[in-house]
Order: C-alpha cells, then structure tokens, then sequence
C-alpha cells in the first residue's frame, strides 16, 4: 500500500500550463467587449476554487458557459456578482479594471445575476421584488404608484405586460417569478445578465418564450452570460461558448453553433492532463461475488439497474450528472430506499437503512466531502474513526489512545499532509479531506467500498496518489465501486465499465475493450442533447 | 445508555486484510499508545475539545471579576473567611437545580436540537411525584416517579422530533404547554407538600459541611462530563449535531441517538424535580419557571453553538454558576431582581458577542494559512 516515493504526477501538473488553450477567432461576435476576466483565482480553505479562469463577454452576446458541477462556474458568478472577492487576477469592466466589493456594488455597476433559486420575496408584489432595495420614495414612503408605473414599462420591454405589478409573487409559475428576476435586473439598468441554469424550472415551451426574451434583451446591447447543462438550448441560443473544468478555463470563446459536441464533452469530462493510473494487477484470477444488485429502481432516478462486483474487482460507472449515478450509489448503500429490487451483499440480502450496509462491510465515499461525509471542525483522527470508534470502546468508553493510532497508521499509509491527526480537518486541504474520508473505510475490514467522484476538487498531485491507494486496496480484496464523470478516469482505474445515462446502464464492458471517444458518446448521447434532468 | 445503539460490531468471521488489520505488535501498539497518552496527559484539562478551554478561562475571568466587584462594594462581608465559605456554598446551591438541567440542555444543543419543555418537564415530574397516592410508596417511589415521568416526556419530545420529524422548537414548545397543563390538572392547581422527611433532607441536609445539593450537581456535572467527552455517546452527540448527513452516512442512527438525547433531557429534568421539591418541601404546576430560558442561556455562554455540533459542560456550568453570583451578587448589595435580569441579557449578549469574535479570528488565521501554504 505504500506509494511511490517520486510523484509521478508533479511533473505532469507542470504540463497543464503548456495545455493549449483553445480559443476561436475573436471576432465571431460585433460588440465591443463589456467584461473580461483574466487568470482568476479564487481559494477557499482547503480547495481551490478557480485556478486560472479567461472569459470575454462582449455586449450584446450570449455567452454560454460549460462544465461540470465543481468546475467553477458558480464561484465565477459569485465573484462577478461581488458575493466573493478573487484573490489574484483582473476583472475588466467595460473597459476598465474594477473591483466589486459586494453585491450592490456589481448591481449599481450593472451587472445583475439571476440565480437558480431565484431570490425572490415570495409575500411582497412584482413590483415589490423588481424594485427591491432600490424602491422609489419620497419622505420614507414607497411611492407605489410610479413603481408599478416602471414596472409596467419594464415587464412590456419583456414581452410580458400582462402580468400585474401588484399580483403577489407566491401566485406566478416558475416562469413568471423568472420574467419578475429579469424585470429587477432591467430596473437596474443591467447591462450584463448572469442567468444560472434559467431553463432547469421551465417547462419545454416556456423555454421558447425564454430565449425570446433573452433576444430582444440582446438586441438591445445586454450581454447575457447563459449557464445550462442542456447542450441543445446552447446551440440555439449561445454566440459563443466557454468550457471550465476544475476551475480553469479549457476552452474560450468557441462559436456555440458549430463546435462538435464531443470537442465540448471532452472538453468538460476529458483529461486536463495526463494523470498517471497505476498497473492493473497482470493476475486475472476472478474473485468470489461480493455485491450483487438486480433490478434496483427508484422513479425518476435510475431503472432497473442491475450489476455485480467482485472481490478484488474496481468496477467503474461513467455518467453525467443527472445520469443517476450518484443517487444509485446512495441506494446500494441503504441511504435511499430502493423502489424495487435487491442489493446482496455476499449472497445476502441487505435490510434498508446505512447501519446494515456498514456492517456488511460497505463503506462509502459521497460526493459532497465537506457536508455529506466530515465533522469540519473536529480533529482528523475523530474523522478517520467516525464509523469505527465504537468497535474500539469498551462498554461505551471510547478509547481515544487507541483511535489515534489507528489514525495515525492510516495517516501514515494515505500520506496525509500534515500528520498531526489532532488538528481540525477544516484545515486540510480538498485532497487531504478525500484522504480521510477515505481512509475512514480502511479500518475495520470494509469489503466494498463506494466512491463518488473520489477526485472532485483534489489537486493533481494527491489524484495519483489516491489512484495508487484504491488500486493497493482493490489488490487486497476490497471491492471499489467507483462513480466519475471524468471519463479517462474510469477507464484508467477501473477494471469493468458500466456506463449510465439517464437512469440505464446503457453499456457493461472490460476497461480495455472501451476507449474514451466510445464512452463519451454513449454518455452524452441522450442527455446532453435531449435535456438532462438539471 | 451509552450501549444502547448497536454501531457497527467487528465480526470476528470476516476475513481480515493483511495491510488495513496488521497482526499487533505488542511493542508498536505500545508506543503508539504511550504517545497518545502523553498528547492525552498534556491536554487532560481540554478533554472538552480543543479550543473550548480556552472559551472556559474567559467565563472564569468573568467569573473573578464579578468577585472583585463584590469584594469592592461589600468589603466587610468578604475580609469574613467564614461568611465567604458559606457564601460560595450558597451560589452553587443557587445554581444546583438550574445546573442539572442545563448539563441535560447541553446535550440537546450540541446534538443539534433545542429542549424548551425542561421547567415545564421538571414540574411535571415534581407534582407526580408529589401526589398522595405515589408518597404513599415512601421516598424511592417519589424518586423513581420523578425519574421516569421525566425519561418518558423527554421520549415523547425526541420521538415526535426524530420520527414524527417536527422542528424541535414546536415539539419542545407543545410540550412546555402540555405538561404545564397536566401537572396543573394532576395538582388540581394545589400546592402538594412533601411529607417524606428523606426527600426534604436532601436540600436540608450537608455533608461533610457541603449541602447534598451541591453533591448531586457535581455527581450530574461529572457524569455529563464523561458522557460527552468519554463515550460513544457523546461522540456519537457531537457527530449528529455538526454533521447529520455525515453521521448518517458512516452508520450512526441519527433518529434514535436525537431521540435519547431528548430522553437525557427528561432524566436530567427528573433528578431536578427532585431537588426542588425538597428545597420547597413541595410541589405545584408552576414551579421550575422559565428555567428553559436559564439553562439556554447558560450553555450559550459556556459557549455551546446553537446550531450544534460545538459545546462543552464545564462552560455550561460555568454560564450557571455566573448567573447564581450575579444574583447572589445582587441579593447582597440589596438591589432589584429588574436590575439584575437588564445585567443578565447583558452578559448574555457580551459573551456570545466575544465568541463570534474569537471564532472569527481563528477561522480568518486557517483561512491566511491555508492561502499562504497553497501557493
């Protein structure tokens, strides 16, 4: 299990500043440029959220922005909005350098931000929320009557006038509360709108009334900077396209219409850089079954998912989010009900709930690190223990010795920067906390572990090393079942390949009879270009 | 308690793997242990985590200071060595009752939780154990009354909060209606007198020069301490209030650990029943009043995090034992209840003021530190 001592993947990091960054001719689109970002980065504790982020907007575009959950693009927004500050790199503004400082700075500069659950009062008029914070007044009184006069006028240039300016927003449709976002973002003069995902909550005509909104606000020189997993709405609406992965700009400003679709697939799932998979053991010795899922269904996740692996065996599913893949892994862990079917774990069928996965030796890695899997504020090893501490108590006494060292093994084994098992694990850096949650699951003899995208927000250093610790636990006998959306990732790591899209597993194949461009078209094949559930 | 949900057994069948289960090395497993308790005896006083002890040192900097102010403005009364023993004696008498129930109180909050029903719980359980019918099984049955009527309304709360998935703040709410309401008709809104000389000696009583109140909140105290600091309980407390999902998905039962929280709740409120009933040899539907909005109050500056996860007993007992001198402070230099409730919010604002601040600057140092070492 020990890794090796030089990092393989170092020397690779230093290729990611020499990765061409694919940019298409500039004048695609007429209008002067409102807004460019250049090297943007933003940290948080513990991860890095943007890394380098290039993006111009010119006035009167549409400009579409690509990648995966985690990549960076709400940050992105958030920084543009002035809800975060960068901590290094320039943020142009209609052609000067500027700074927002908060939320109403980037408002008064002009740039409103439609988020995804739109900020809305939901007991207060249309007229109350386009005008909210910025209300007409006159002594301290509302001046209602020229308010819903603006308004009026506002909701007209929408295409919109049928909706009454003192109609409460809790009575309008999904559609509605949106045109009443837009409408406050025109009652600031905005001259760039940021829309965060604005078709998820639309039905499939109102998206149509959508898009003519948005024309006739592009018409009149209103950048828009349009987020949308729906790869079809892009190439209907966009001007021009620019993907993020990992909180780098991969590519910038390519035309929306005729990029092929998989130049931005992979542009999102595919390689950065050439990350370094270790071996596949040459023994092809087949272990025993250890988990056997058939049918497993629950409606509007996933159907009839059936799937089996063995001892010793990483089995890989490749899928996009909405695909089900994280929600089937939630289920074959008892933390959702399955609708119907069964989960066998040693021939066994598994009662409902986490408790008895967990003690049929099921152990998993979610998705979200930081809420779904630790305790932020508490030391590392009460994190590395937090399933086992039991089994080291003595008549409910928990034995903290005891807990330490197992930690401190585990620290040792995984690595762990830095060692001190005693600090908070607030402190530790995106790859490091993946380390401990991992590594919760090496004690305690778990023989099947779950992994949710296990390298979401881990630098490139730490991915070859928790590839090498996942091969090492796979070469001991833990099954690994392994979901990614990076898909080299899971042709490189795992043995077996399932790939799901929509809710199916639409194809089931050895590693090495599947290559990249194969798994890249069938997981986008449906729902990037038919809508994929947001 | 502590035992009663079941985690995850290591089963002696399972095929154990070479590398993650190491055959043990007597001599390895032996120093391992020998540093981690040498890390152990080195923090033994911040068994409470972390950064808790030192939230601690300023409540008994606070704590100090409300002396000096009393040594200034009576000085005649503290150069009398005798009247200062007694005077201590009485403040944490004064805070023996409402101490007990807050020890139940930290828990719930750092569970995550919120228990508004305890006063209504603890006169409850006091007008229960007070009624002819349960005098006439003599002292243990009034005891044992108290105690169960106390786990049960608390197993009422955590099972409408858990599994019936109310806002602990309604339930506990009810309840606080509800049991009000059922010891004033159990009490058909009389006042019962305790006739069991056992139960009135108990608040009569000293020991060894102490009162046996002042015992019994450090058997609680103590008891607290361990459960939180030395059990999977209150490991197990402190997972499902800082991270319910997190908890969950490593195989706690966050349903029934809230539940028993709630339970713990009612226990402490039961032992307080009794307590109080001895101070006042009696019992009525309206004692024990807004001793919820004492016992928050004094885990919120003992530093508790209302939003769980974070909290330490020896804070919370601390947040008593200032509120018992404040009032102490007061009755001594002769001045109004009014004055002191104005001086109370104050401390209660101050003290939760400097712990944002504290926790601010500590966070902001992580956040400096984890930039610098990035790049």
């Amino acid at each position: 299990m020990a890794l090796p001592e030089d990092d393989p993947a170092t020397a690779s990091a230093e290729a990611v500043a020499e990765a061409p960054l694919v940019e298409a001719p500039a004048d695609t689109v007429a209008g002067e440029v409102v807004l460019r970002l250049t090297d943007l980065v933003k940290t948080f504790p513990g991860v890095r959220a943007l890394d380098g982020v290039q993006l111009e907007v010119r006035a009167g575009e549409v400009h579409c922005l690509l990648g995966q959950n985690g990549a960076g693009k709400s940050t992105l927004i958030k920084v543009l909005a002035g809800v975060h500050q960068p901590d290094s790199g320039q943020v142009e503004w209609r052609g000067e350098p500027a700074t927002f400082a908060n939320p109403q700075a980037a408002m008064r500069a002009g740039i409103a931000t439609i988020y995804q659950e739109l900020d809305l009062v939901e007991d207060l008029s249309v007229a109350e929320n386009a005008f909210l914070g910025h209300e007409y007044r006159r002594f301290g009184f509302v001046r209602r009557g020229r308010m819903a006069r603006h308004t009026r006028q506002i909701l007209g240039r929408l295409g919109h006038g049928e909706i009454p300016p003192g109609r409460m927003v809790r009575s309008l449709p999904a559609a509605g509360k949106q045109i009443v976002s837009m409408a406050r973002a025109l009652s600031h003069e905005a001259r760039l709108i940021i829309m965060d995902e604005p078709s998820a909550v639309l039905a499939h005509d109102e998206v149509g009334n959508l898009f003519r909104i948005i024309r006739e606000l592009t018409a009149q020189g209103i950048a828009v900077i349009y987020i949308s997993h729906r790869l079809e709405e892009i190439r209907e609406i966009g001007d021009r396209v620019t993907v993020l992965k990992d909180g780098r700009t991969t590519a910038a400003n390519l035309p929306a219409r005729d990029t092929p679709t998989r130049d931005l697939v992979s542009r999102m799932t595919g390689r950065t850089i050439e990350y370094v998979f270790p071996d596949r053991p040459t023994d092809d010795s087949e272990g025993a079954d250890l988990l056997q899922v058939q049918g497993l269904t629950r409606a509007g996740e996933f159907a009839d998912v059936s799937l089996n692996v063995r001892a010793g065996e990483i089995v890989g599913i490749a899928g996009l989010v909405g695909s089900g893949r994280s929600e089937l892994l939630e289920t074959i862990y008892g933390a959702r009900l399955a609708e119907t079917g069964t989960v066998r774990m040693d021939g066994k069928v598994l009662r409902p709930g986490v408790g008895a996965a967990v003690r049929a030796g099921m152990g998993m890695a979610p998705e979200e690190r930081k809420s779904q899997a630790l305790l932020l504020g508490e030391p590392i090893y009460r994190n590395v223990t937090l399933a086992t501490f039991g089994r080291y108590a003595r008549l409910g006494f928990t034995n903290a010795a005891k807990e330490r060292a197992e930690a401190d093994r585990i620290a040792e084994t995984l690595e762990l920067r830095p060692r001190d098992v005693d600090r908070p694990v607030r402190t530790l850096s995106g790859g490091n906390q993946q380390k401990v949650v991992v590594g919760r699951w090496l004690l305690g003899g778990t023989k099947l572990l779950l992994l949710d995208e296990p390298t979401r927000g881990v630098d490139v250093g730490a991915r070859a090393e928790l590839y090498q610790v996942i091969r090492a636990l796979a070469a001991q006998g833990v099954g690994v079942l392994l979901v990614s959306s990076e898909v080299p990732e899971v042709l490189g790591l795992a043995d077996r390949v399932l790939v799901m899209r929509e809710g199916r597993v639409v194809r089931e194949a050895a590693a090495g009879e599947l290559d990249e461009n194969t798994v890249l078209d069938l997981v986008m094949a449906g729902s990037l270009m038919e809508g994929a559930p947001a | 308690m502590s035992d009663a949900t079941p985690t995850p057994t290591a089963t002696p069948e399972r095929p154990q793997l070479p590398a993650q289960s190491p055959p043990v090395d007597p001599a390895e497993t032996a120093v391992a242990s020998d540093k981690a308790q040498s890390t152990g005896k080195l923090s033994w006083w911040r068994g409470d985590g972390g950064d808790g002890a030192k939230r601690n040192l300023g409540l008994i900097g606070v704590l100090a200071a409300l002396i000096v102010v009393g040594a200034v403005t009576k000085p005649d009364l503290y150069g009398d060595p005798n009247w200062v023993w007694n005077n201590v004696l009485a403040i944490l008498q004064l805070a023996s009752v409402v101490g007990v129930v807050t020890v139940g109180m930290t828990f719930v909050i750092i569970g995550g939780g919120i228990d508004l029903s305890v006063g209504a719980i603890v006169a409850l359980a006091g007008v229960w154990c007070t009624t002819v019918a349960t005098q006439s099984y003599g002292a243990g049955g009034m005891i044992f009354t108290a105690l169960v009527v106390g786990i049960c309304v608390g197993l009422v709360n955590g099972v409408l909060i858990s599994y019936g998935r109310l806002v602990p703040f309604i339930a506990t709410l009810a309840m606080l209606v509800a049991a009000r309401g059922l010891a004033a008709s159990i009490s058909n809104k009389q006042t019962q007198v305790s006739s069991s000389t056992f139960i009135n000696d108990i608040a009569a009583r000293k020991v060894i020069g102490i009162p046996i109140l002042v015992y019994i909140l450090g058997a609680v105290v103590l008891a607290g301490w361990v459960l939180l600091n030395r059990t999977t309980f209150g490991r197990r407390t402190i997972a499902v209030g800082g991270n319910p999902e997190a908890a969950r998905l490593a195989g706690i039962n966050v349903r029934r650990h809230t539940m028993l929280l709630y339970a713990l709740s009612g226990l402490c409120c039961g032992i307080a029943a009794i307590m109080l009933t001895s101070q006042a040899t009696s019992a009525q539907a309206a004692m024990a009043n807004l001793y919820e909005l004492d016992a928050i109050a004094a885990a919120i500056i003992g530093g508790t995090l209302l939003s769980g996860g974070r909290g330490t007993i020896v804070g919370s007992l601390l947040g008593v034992i200032i509120f018992a001198t404040i009032t102490n402070l007061f009755a001594i230099n002769g001045l109004s209840i009014e004055a002191q409730n104005m001086v109370k919010g104050g401390i209660i604002v101050a003290a939760v003021l400097i712990q944002q601040f504290q926790f601010k600057s500590v966070t902001r140092l992580l956040a400096r530190n984890r930039v610098t070492t990035a790049t």
